[in-house]
């Protein structure tokens, strides 16, 4: 085991390194030049050289490679070009934002999706299926920018019940949090509702017609014990697995939803130093990103290994 | 039948979360305010974003400031002289004026501060004291600035961030991170930022004009989205907004709970030509006639109705036709497709021209293009639209790649920040590569001469050399939109488009 666990941690170093040329040469390919875009629109150039020279961006691109890998690795991501912030600062400050939103739209996903899924599936062909149909095609192809822009309209203009964007932490006031998070928690979890809908529904829809189904029922078991107590439990175990999966996908779409509704999270951070051309702050945050990524995959092979001892070499 | 229980629960408890969440009402006790995008650092040697000037204008006081009218009126300084050769301008401070630290703000300190503007690595405000040689103390609360030549624009520069003064103590302390936590002299002094979220400040209880000074509280809040930004101050989490898009202005307008406040804008719109980098040497580049032909086929007020609802002052020159330095001898001229034509016609090049027509990326700049594409078609041009990322479209100007490049500038108040750094040869952001020796001689007069009557008989020269030559075809200026509630009383629309919080009051 021990054996196991070091060479992967020791094959994590070249993919951490290549992860780190990938991102520093994409980063260059950006069109422009970020002096000319920090120096403002005086374009002064004196002040251009001056930054020129403060980033090392007079130097070869591999030279600059490696000021920032040494002092990455001396644990300093560098700080913010544009905000003189340090860049570990601002993911430290940004991340637990996107946690939130990213958790509570996964619940609203789930408290959507499942029973609509199941109830499609029980009332296959009714009108109840059309309609739980409908509502994942819906979700589906609406677009998020779209849907956020209407939800505004509505609970903010109209009905006035929500602030209209912003963000509040929950440590300062737990009722303004949530009002504040649960627009774009919803824009971002719908999507998910949809797709987490039509799995429950093709699960449920198999587990239904399995014998032990049959069997619960001759039992003469009530419809309720059988759908809620048999059926869910077996067709749920896929459709949880999916619903962990789909967390990838919410931080991605939090980068468009963060930017609507103005949420201060990690999406809107890079979507904004990515327009700023302030690399300190792309690099940082893809780095911290991917090396997030690599670990869960260990620690997921890690538990893989732990559950099913014939993988152990 | 179950299900359908099961399902009204569910709607009833949502129903319910929303109900809890609803009503959250904020008590009017702060003023927030909406911008356009989240500023860069908050210290005044540093900062470069028009954004971050609006913020300033609440935290840090400066020299002088201007006035509705553009005139330059006193602020922190009490007036100057400049000596007779101009190289030399004494300043007045206030007496009994005090940085958020508690600090004296006296001869030492301003003079700290501008030294601390002209010498501090990465300055940004280096090139606009570039005129000074050094700064003098000769009482407590006198200075003099000691010229290497004679510049007129310098007191313009010092109604904006070169005249900003912050606390020698603060700054000492905390070197390149000032703008982390400002300590200035202006109404209201710097509590909390959290970055893309909320910029916070709170009145200053030592302010010399305190009495003036009636919210408690500013919150900037940075909405990059008009259309949510303009939802926020309908629903009423904002007070007012910036940069209202000119399409909202109906929308404003039709609300009783919404005012909207309007000033001309200092800056200009235009089309800048490529004359000398122009590598594929194209017509526009080579004869003048062309590019007049290219101005004539243009009708800026259909710009102006189709694209602004109106709202906005077609122009022909870097300043707008109600700038003190409008030149009234070259008034707008009409557009004249037949003109334009022979003008072609005369310069001898093959139609349709094809132009390389550069944009940076928006709703209204491409707008705009599409118009200019479609008038100046008419004429024989084959406008072909290039819409370039706003960040990029600076190194593609600066190397020469575009033929034409529609520009927005947000404009000096004085007319020399409109035009020397675009116009004079070699200058910065003259990304045209225009140069003409008497327009520069004339432009360098501008600078040394400060009576504003011969000042402005030097402009007229040179603006009939550019409406010859054409290195930019000035289109239109805009109207600075600003939309706030009702609830908000004491605004004043300034052409410089930054919120002057003294005199503001929330009923």
């Amino acid at each position: 085991m021990l054996n196991f666990l070091a060479r992967r941690i020791v094959q994590l170093v070249p993919t951490l390194v290549f992860v780190s040329i990938l991102i520093f040469s994409l980063q260059h390919l950006l069109p422009g030049d970020p002096a000319l875009v920090m120096a403002g629109e005086e374009r002064d150039p004196a002040v251009i050289e001056q930054i020129r020279k403060q980033y090392h961006l007079d130097r070869t691109i591999p030279v600059q490679y490696a000021y920032w890998v040494a002092n990455v690795l001396s644990g300093d991501l560098g700080e913010s070009l544009r905000i003189k912030v340090p860049v570990l600062d601002l993911i430290a400050q940004k991340l637990p934002v996107t946690l939130q939103l990213a958790a509570m739209a996964i619940v609203i996903a789930l408290l959507i999706g499942i029973p609509a899924g199941i109830i499609s599936a029980v009332k296959k062909g009714t009108a109840w299926d059309y309609g739980a149909n409908l509502f994942a095609l819906w979700g589906i192809s609406t677009p998020n920018f779209w849907l956020g822009i209407m939800l505004i309209f509505l609970f903010s203009i109209k009905l006035g019940w929500l602030p209209a964007s912003g963000f509040v932490p929950p440590s300062e006031n737990l009722r303004a949090s949530l009002a504040s998070t649960i627009m774009p928690a919803f824009v971002l979890g719908n999507a998910i509702a949809a797709i987490l809908m039509r799995h429950t529904r093709s699960a449920m829809l198999q587990v239904l017609e399995s014998d032990y189904v049959r069997t619960a029922r001759a039992k003469g078991l009530s419809e309720r014990s059988v759908i809620l107590k048999h059926a869910m439990r077996n067709a749920l175990t896929p459709v949880i697995t999916l619903g962990a999966l789909e967390l990838g996908t919410l931080l991605s779409g939090a980068v468009l939803t963060e930017q609507i509704f103005s949420v201060p999270g990690f999406g809107k951070l890079i979507v904004d130093a990515v327009f700023n051309r302030d690399y300190a702050v792309v690099q940082g945050v893809v780095l911290v990103t991917a090396t997030v990524y690599i670990t869960l995959n260990l620690i997921a092979d890690v538990a893989y290994i732990l559950v099913n001892p014939r993988l152990r070499g | 039948m179950k299900f359908r229980r099961l399902t009204m629960a569910a709607a009833a408890a949502l129903l319910s979360v929303l109900f809890f969440l609803a009503a959250n009402a904020q008590a009017q006790t702060t003023l927030r305010i909406g911008l356009a995008e989240d500023p860069d650092i908050l210290d005044p040697t540093l900062a470069r974003t028009y954004v971050g000037r609006i913020v300033f204008s609440a935290l840090c006081d400066k020299l002088f400031d201007i006035d509705e009218k553009l005139n330059i009126v006193p602020q922190l300084a009490l007036g100057y002289d400049s000596s007779a050769d101009g190289k030399e301008m004494t300043i007045k401070l206030r007496p009994n004026v005090k940085f958020h630290d508690g600090e004296p703000l006296d001869a030492e300190a301003a003079k700290y501060s501008i030294e601390r503007h002209m010498t501090m690595p990465g300055s940004f405000r280096k090139s606009e004291l570039a005129s000074v040689d050094h700064v003098e103390v000769l009482d407590p609360l006198t200075i003099k600035l000691v010229l290497k030549t004679r510049y007129a624009p310098l007191i313009a520069q010092l109604t904006d961030r070169a005249g900003m003064m912050v606390s020698p103590k603060a700054a000492k302390a905390a070197g390149d991170k000032f703008g982390l936590h400002p300590v200035c002299a202006g109404p209201y002094k710097f509590v909390e930022r959290v970055q893309q979220d909320r910029i916070v400040f709170e009145k200053f209880a030592d302010y010399w004009n305190k009495d003036n000074v009636f919210v408690d509280k500013i919150v900037y809040l940075p909405i990059v989205d008009s259309t949510v930004r303009l939802a926020n101050l309908k629903s009423g989490s904002l007070d007012l907004i910036e940069r209202l898009l000119a399409t909202d202005i109906k929308d404003v307008r039709a609300d009783a709970n919404l005012v909207l406040s309007t000033a001309p804008d200092i800056g200009y719109y235009g089309l800048t030509i490529n004359i000398g980098n122009d590598k594929s040497k194209g017509p526009l580049s080579q004869s003048e006639k062309v590019r007049q032909a290219l101005d004539l086929s243009i009708d800026r007020e259909a710009i102006n109705q189709v694209v602004f609802n109106g709202e906005f002052t077609p122009g022909n020159q870097w300043v707008s036709p109600t700038h003190p330095y409008y030149q009234k001898a070259f008034p707008l001229r009409p557009r004249d497709v037949e003109k334009a034509k022979a003008l072609l016609k005369e310069a001898g090049v093959k139609t349709p021209v094809s132009v390389d027509y550069m944009v940076p990326k928006g709703t209204e700049y491409e707008a705009v293009a599409q118009v200019v594409q479609a008038m100046a078609a008419e004429a024989g041009f084959d406008i072909k639209i290039r819409v370039v990322e706003f960040a990029t479209t600076f190194k593609e100007a600066q190397s020469g790649n575009f033929q034409v490049f529609q520009i927005n500038w947000s404009g000096r108040i004085d007319p020399d920040g409109n035009s020397y750094i675009f116009l004079h040869s070699g200058a910065p952001q003259n990304d045209g590569g225009y140069s003409n020796p008497e327009a520069d001689r004339l432009m360098e007069d501008g600078r040394l001469t400060s009576d504003p009557a011969q000042r402005k008989a030097i402009y007229e020269k040179m603006t009939g050399i550019i409406l010859n030559d054409e290195p930019i075809i000035y289109i239109f200026h805009r109207t600075l939109l600003i939309a706030h509630t009702s609830k908000l009383e004491g605004y004043r629309p300034m052409p410089d488009g930054l919120v002057r919080v003294v005199g503001l009051k929330l009923k």
